[in-house]
């Protein structure tokens, strides 16, 4: 077993008065994506900044491997309209003097034209990827992504999820997402959290969406979703969005509504 | 014609260290302005500026060094202030509006309770910069590198931490250490500026530059220029209209800013 990237060990966390996290344990292991799902307002994003560093716990510990490179792509940034800054300034704060790299790490994401744009004039989607962007430019041990699929087509998503196994498998990061929707993920992740203030469940998508814990926190609207998804995703896309035909996944076909 | 000379040796004895004093507040307003304009700093400079006054009335009272009271002043108010920003009672800038009219009522009723300074107060207040010497030169182009250097050399912390503090500690940059940095820059700033344009003045010094820079800059470090241009521009017309219009020098600079400003509203805005 290689050393555990990020391990957080029966963490508490009480903010203005409410226990938004409750003995909450979560190990983070190199080449591994594990997905924080859980309903609005569930602590998935306090859970992350806790992971981040950004936030302590009451009690409990997060213990961060010596030297952890952390790349992270928060779920909104507003930059204020009172300064100007370029796509490719935006970068340099986290990799200052290397052109180059800046540049590829915005063709890696798909946005290299623009470059020269202003930070304000992105696009929700726009900003996403400039945001992965200077998240990938750290060449980070661990990628924390809040929502990265946030005002992303659902082509755009398909991609952007495609981008993250291709770069996990290239430089063995490990990945922590939190997304609110387990069925958009469902393929590429290895490990799902259902976070709902404390750990419901958590275990491989097939066997967390068994689970009697996710059913009661998702219901049936949940269940239809994701066979929805494992019917359309017997097969993969590239990032360009050509199909190829893959084996079935053999999932569950949870409550029959597996959709032929 | 030797009394024309004449003229002009007074003129340029009189006016030089005024001149030189000014253009030492201002090259560094024009970055320090940045980021008060950036982070939304203005109220937060205000109520150090009136702070200023308030240690400034007790080194009068006490007997000690002006500079060394003042920065201290600035610097205790400011870690007081975002100490008191943690809570979450009172709004931000209700608690700076609170706190910078203590200032200055503390620093005035200060001030009033020694013996002959109400043409003291006025010269804290508008600034008087007239009436510096080489000495003040000296010690405001010091005080101006200073802060340059420290600001050149800090630059990248400082600019990540107002872009996103938390993409900035996540990326290794020391958020707190920076965030007191840029406070004790500012202290820094005010302290030297309360001889020159005076702490009621000090804040449009260093917003109005950086908002005339902002409509003519494409990135942060030219809008810093820019401002410092504006900024050392205004200072220069400012002291002209104070000497041959008879006008108080303080206002007079603001005055120069301000149609310097309205000039880049002539402008198209760039993005």
């Amino acid at each position: 077993m290689t050393e555990a990237l990020v391990t957080v060990d029966h963490a508490a966390l009480t903010l203005g008065g409410q226990a938004v996290l409750e003995d909450v344990s979560l190990t983070l292991a190199p080449g591994r994506i594990t997905t924080l799902i859980g309903p609005n307002g569930a602590g998935k994003s306090t859970l992350a900044r806790l992971v981040l560093g950004l936030t302590r716990p009451d009690r409990g510990r997060v213990v961060r491997r010596p030297g952890l490179t952390l790349g992270y792509m928060p779920q909104h940034l507003r930059v204020d309209g009172s300064l100007p800054l370029t796509v490719d300034r935006f970068l340099w704060l986290a990799a200052p003097g290397r052109t180059g790299a800046r540049r590829d790490a915005l063709q890696r994401t798909g946005v290299a034209h623009l470059r020269r744009r202003a930070v304000r004039q992105l696009s929700g989607g726009e900003m996403q990827r400039v945001l992965l962007a200077r998240a990938l430019l750290r060449q980070p041990d661990l990628l924390v992504l809040d929502e990265p699929a946030q005002g992303v087509d659902v082509a755009g998503q398909d991609a952007l999820y495609g981008l993250l196994g291709q770069v996990r498998d290239e430089t063995g990061c490990g990945i922590l997402l939190i997304s609110h929707d387990l069925h958009l993920v469902m393929a590429r992740t290895d490990e799902v959290v259902c976070l709902h203030h404390h750990v419901c469940c958590s275990g491989t998508p097939e066997a967390v969406s068994r689970d009697p814990a996710y059913q009661r926190l998702f219901g049936t609207h949940g269940m239809a979703n994701l066979a929805l998804y494992t019917h359309q995703h017997d097969h993969d896309h590239d990032i360009s969005g050509d199909v190829h035909e893959g084996h079935d996944h053999g999932a569950a076909q949870p409550g029959g509504h597996h959709h032929d | 014609m030797a009394r024309h000379s004449l003229e002009v040796t007074t003129m340029i004895e009189l006016l030089a260290p005024a001149l030189l004093a000014g253009l030492a507040v201002a090259v560094v307003a024009g970055p320090m302005g940045a980021f008060v304009v950036w982070r939304r700093m203005a109220f937060f400079g205000d109520t150090m500026a009136n702070s200023a006054l308030l240690g400034a009335a007790l080194a009068l009272a006490l007997q000690v060094n002006l500079y060394l009271a003042v920065i201290a002043a600035c610097l205790t108010v400011a870690v007081v202030l975002v100490g008191l920003q943690r809570q979450r009672q009172i709004a931000d800038d209700t608690l700076l509006g609170i706190v910078a009219h203590i200032t200055l009522a503390l620093g005035v009723i200060a001030l009033s309770l020694q013996d002959s300074v109400q043409v003291d107060l006025f010269a804290y207040l508008f600034g008087d910069l007239l009436a510096v010497g080489w000495s003040d030169v000296l010690a405001l182009w010091t005080g101006a590198t200073l802060i340059l250097v420290l600001l050149i050399w800090q630059w990248r912390p400082l600019l990540s931490i107002t872009v996103n503090e938390d993409l900035a500690r996540v990326e290794g940059v020391a958020v707190t250490r920076t965030r007191l940095l840029l406070m004790l820059l500012l202290a820094l700033l005010i302290t030297g500026a309360i001889r020159t344009v005076g702490v009621l003045l000090i804040t449009s010094l260093l917003v109005m530059p950086a908002a005339g820079a902002r409509r003519l800059a494409h990135t942060p470090e030219q809008m810093a220029l820019f401002a410092s241009l504006i900024g050392l521009v205004s200072v220069t017309l400012g002291l002209a209209l104070s000497w041959y219009g008879n006008t108080p020098v303080g206002p007079s600079i603001v005055v120069a800013a301000a149609v310097l400003f309205g000039l880049t509203l002539l402008r198209r805005p760039t993005s």
